[in-house]
């Protein structure tokens, strides 16, 4: 097997007291869309700043593409960053910014014209290459700034999240887009968000990051249906947790477990459950009708609580919020409970 | 803010009597430098160009000019290199006592002229007299780079604090060396900046006259010094007056000139 694009290796930072990386070790493969998820201050920027050649780290190394790189400045890496802010320079007009790199490169001018319109072309903004950037919309500057990036062809592409300043509609069509220039044009990206949705829409990886270290990496189905820590159990949808006592009356086992909201059944207290099932009784506190879906907070009898999402196939909101106050039985199947590391 | 006519009138009142201390005498100097009569009587009984022409004909008045011009100027240069080179130390770099040199940088515009004449002689006379050198025009340009540094420190430094350092990593990030990023982005991001500092530094140097007095020596007469050395000749003093007309208007320009690059260009685009 080739070298991974990216490679960390104990990789640590600390601002003075501040210890923001606490030891990072990832590899992330050739053409992969990776994702670096983690509540504000979990140290991500930070690493993606360590793989750019912003900060040096503390300790630990940065491979790319099997070199270490740990030392370089960050003009001799070959990695493009998409800033949050865009970073976009505000004295050159779209043109320009996107010629840029090519331009500090030496490319002659007709080849790096030629490359820039092709890459605004990528990111549909043909006819734009004339106008300052102050005269776009937020959309429209990350677009360029992802041209901007995209146009010098790095081995790796890091974008800081890079639509963290769009309103939601125009995020939701850029996930999409990036997506798809992603599988074009074959680069790695190593995308950091604090969103687990888009985490989880966008990447063939995902690694969830807490308090300076990755608590868990794998794919958005493994991180979702199999949370491994019960902080990336609650970070990542809702977090269902029975533990302690709750634990030995329910299932019969120590520890702490988890399950999804919406592999739970809600379900009369009479219900038979067979052998591959486990099922808990409890009161209804709380019915919150979303439209498709309704939520509802049950109180185990065992103590601790569940929390329930169930299709509105058959029912209404009338049906529905009348189960206030009503006992019921939680039932799932075991292989949806996993043991958590505490 | 609600405030009742009479205090508002108040306000204007002030405003206007304020503005006319400081404008009137200016004008007063103007229309004189075009007075008919000699003594400056009052009303003018006619206007004439005669002063103007003998002040432009007078070959002190020609010297002091461009010992002047080159006063500031060298002043202005010293000033741009070392206020630009100050404001990334203090603005990029963060270090131990970061604050007491940026205090110590603006400290001379604060301080009375008279004292950092006092010092500066002392100082120039000191180091300069066992090599046999006097006080000049290089001790001219010194003395007063001392506070025209300010004016770039402080246009550099809020330009820098307003555009953050994002750009040039953005640069670096694109593969620019250092060099070439200062070349492209830094400059031309501070370049307003410099120019505006620049020029409130040549119009602060270009007036000067305590720090000048006392750091001039005796080959070294700069405008303002010529002025107060013909002050009291009354045969001078149309001459004098016109003179006096000429700097008003040379440092307006100056001011308004960096007042418009510092205040308009910058901002968000
Ligand atoms: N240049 C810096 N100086 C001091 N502390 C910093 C610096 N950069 C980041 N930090 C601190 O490091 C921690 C991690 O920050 P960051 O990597 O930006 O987190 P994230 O991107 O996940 O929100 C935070 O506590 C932040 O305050
Ligand atoms: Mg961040």
């Amino acid at each position: 097997m080739s070298d991974p694009a990216v490679r960390l290796s104990g990789l640590r930072k600390s601002f003075g007291a501040v210890h923001a990386v606490t030891g990072v070790d990832l590899d992330i493969a050739d053409g992969e869309f990776f994702a670096m998820l983690g509540p504000s201050g979990s140290g991500k920027t930070t690493v993606l700043r360590m793989i750019a050649g912003f900060e040096t780290p503390t300790s630990g190394t940065v491979e790319l593409g099997g070199a270490d790189v740990t030392r370089l400045a960050p003009f001799e890496r070959d990695v493009n960053t998409v800033f949050q802010d865009y970073a976009l320079f505000p004295h050159m007009n779209v043109l320009d910014n996107v010629e840029y790199g090519l331009r500090v490169k030496r490319v002659p001018r007709a080849e790096r014209h030629e490359r820039a319109l092709a890459a605004l072309a990528s990111v549909r903004l043909e006819g734009y290459g004339g106008r300052r950037p102050g005269q776009l919309s937020g959309g429209q500057r990350q677009r360029v700034a992802l041209a901007r990036a995209l146009v010098n062809r790095p081995r790796v592409l890091l974008l800081d999240e890079p639509l963290g300043a769009l309103d939601l509609k125009l995020r939701e069509e850029m996930q999409v887009e990036l997506k798809s220039i992603q599988r074009e044009v074959g680069i790695t990206f190593l995308f950091v968000t604090h969103d687990q949705e888009e985490a989880l829409t966008m990447s063939d990886r995902v690694a969830v990051f807490n308090e300076g270290r990755v608590e868990q990496v794998g794919t958005p189905a493994e991180i979702y249906e199999r949370p491994s820590t019960a902080f990336v159990a609650g970070f990542v949808g809702t977090s269902n947790l029975i533990s302690g006592e709750a634990a030995q009356a329910v299932l019969g086992k120590e520890g702490t477990f988890s399950v999804r909201p919406e592999k739970l059944r809600v379900a009369g207290l009479g219900e038979s459950v067979d052998g591959a099932e486990h099922s808990a009784t409890g009161t209804v506190s709380e019915v919150v009708y979303a439209g498709p879906a309704t939520r509802f907070v049950v109180e185990l009898d065992a103590g601790g609580r569940l929390i329930a999402l169930q299709q509105n196939l058959q029912v209404s909101s009338m049906d529905v919020m009348s189960l206030r106050g009503t006992r019921v039985r939680l039932v799932w199947h075991r292989r949806h409970e996993f043991a958590i590391v505490s | 803010m609600n405030l009742s006519r009479t205090a508002r009138a108040m306000l204007w009142a002030a405003l206007a009597g304020g503005l006319a201390v400081v404008y009137v005498p200016l004008l007063i100097v103007l229309l004189n430098s075009f007075n008919a009569d000699r003594t400056f009587g009052w009303p003018p009984p006619g206007f004439t160009l005669r002063w103007w022409e003998a002040a432009w004909n007078s070959t002190g008045v020609r010297e002091a000019l461009w010992t002047s011009i080159q006063a500031a100027l060298g002043a202005t240069a010293i000033a741009l290199v070392l206020g630009t080179m100050v404001a990334f130390a203090l603005q990029r770099h963060s270090f131990f006592g970061r604050d007491a040199v940026s205090l110590l940088i603006i400290l001379p515009i604060a301080l009375p002229g008279i004292v950092t004449g006092i010092a500066l002689n002392n100082a120039f006379r000191a180091v300069l007299e066992p090599f046999g050198l006097g006080l000049g025009m290089f001790t001219v340009i010194v003395g007063h780079a001392t506070f025209c540094v300010v004016t770039v420190y402080n246009n550099v430094l809020a330009r820098l604090r307003r555009t953050g350092s994002s750009l040039e990593e953005a640069s670096a990030d694109l593969g620019a060396d250092v060099f070439t990023t200062f070349r492209l982005v830094t400059f031309p991001m501070i370049r307003s900046a410099l120019l505006a500092g620049g020029l409130l530094a040549f119009a602060l140097s270009f007036d000067e006259i305590i720090v000048t007095t006392f750091t001039a020596g005796a080959g070294v007469k700069t405008l303002p010094l010529w002025i107060f050395e013909n002050l009291f000749r009354p045969n001078q003093a149309p001459v004098v007056n016109v003179v006096a007309a000429a700097l008003i208007v040379l440092s307006v320009v100056p001011i308004y000139l960096a007042q418009r690059l510092s205040g308009g260009e910058a901002g968000p685009r």
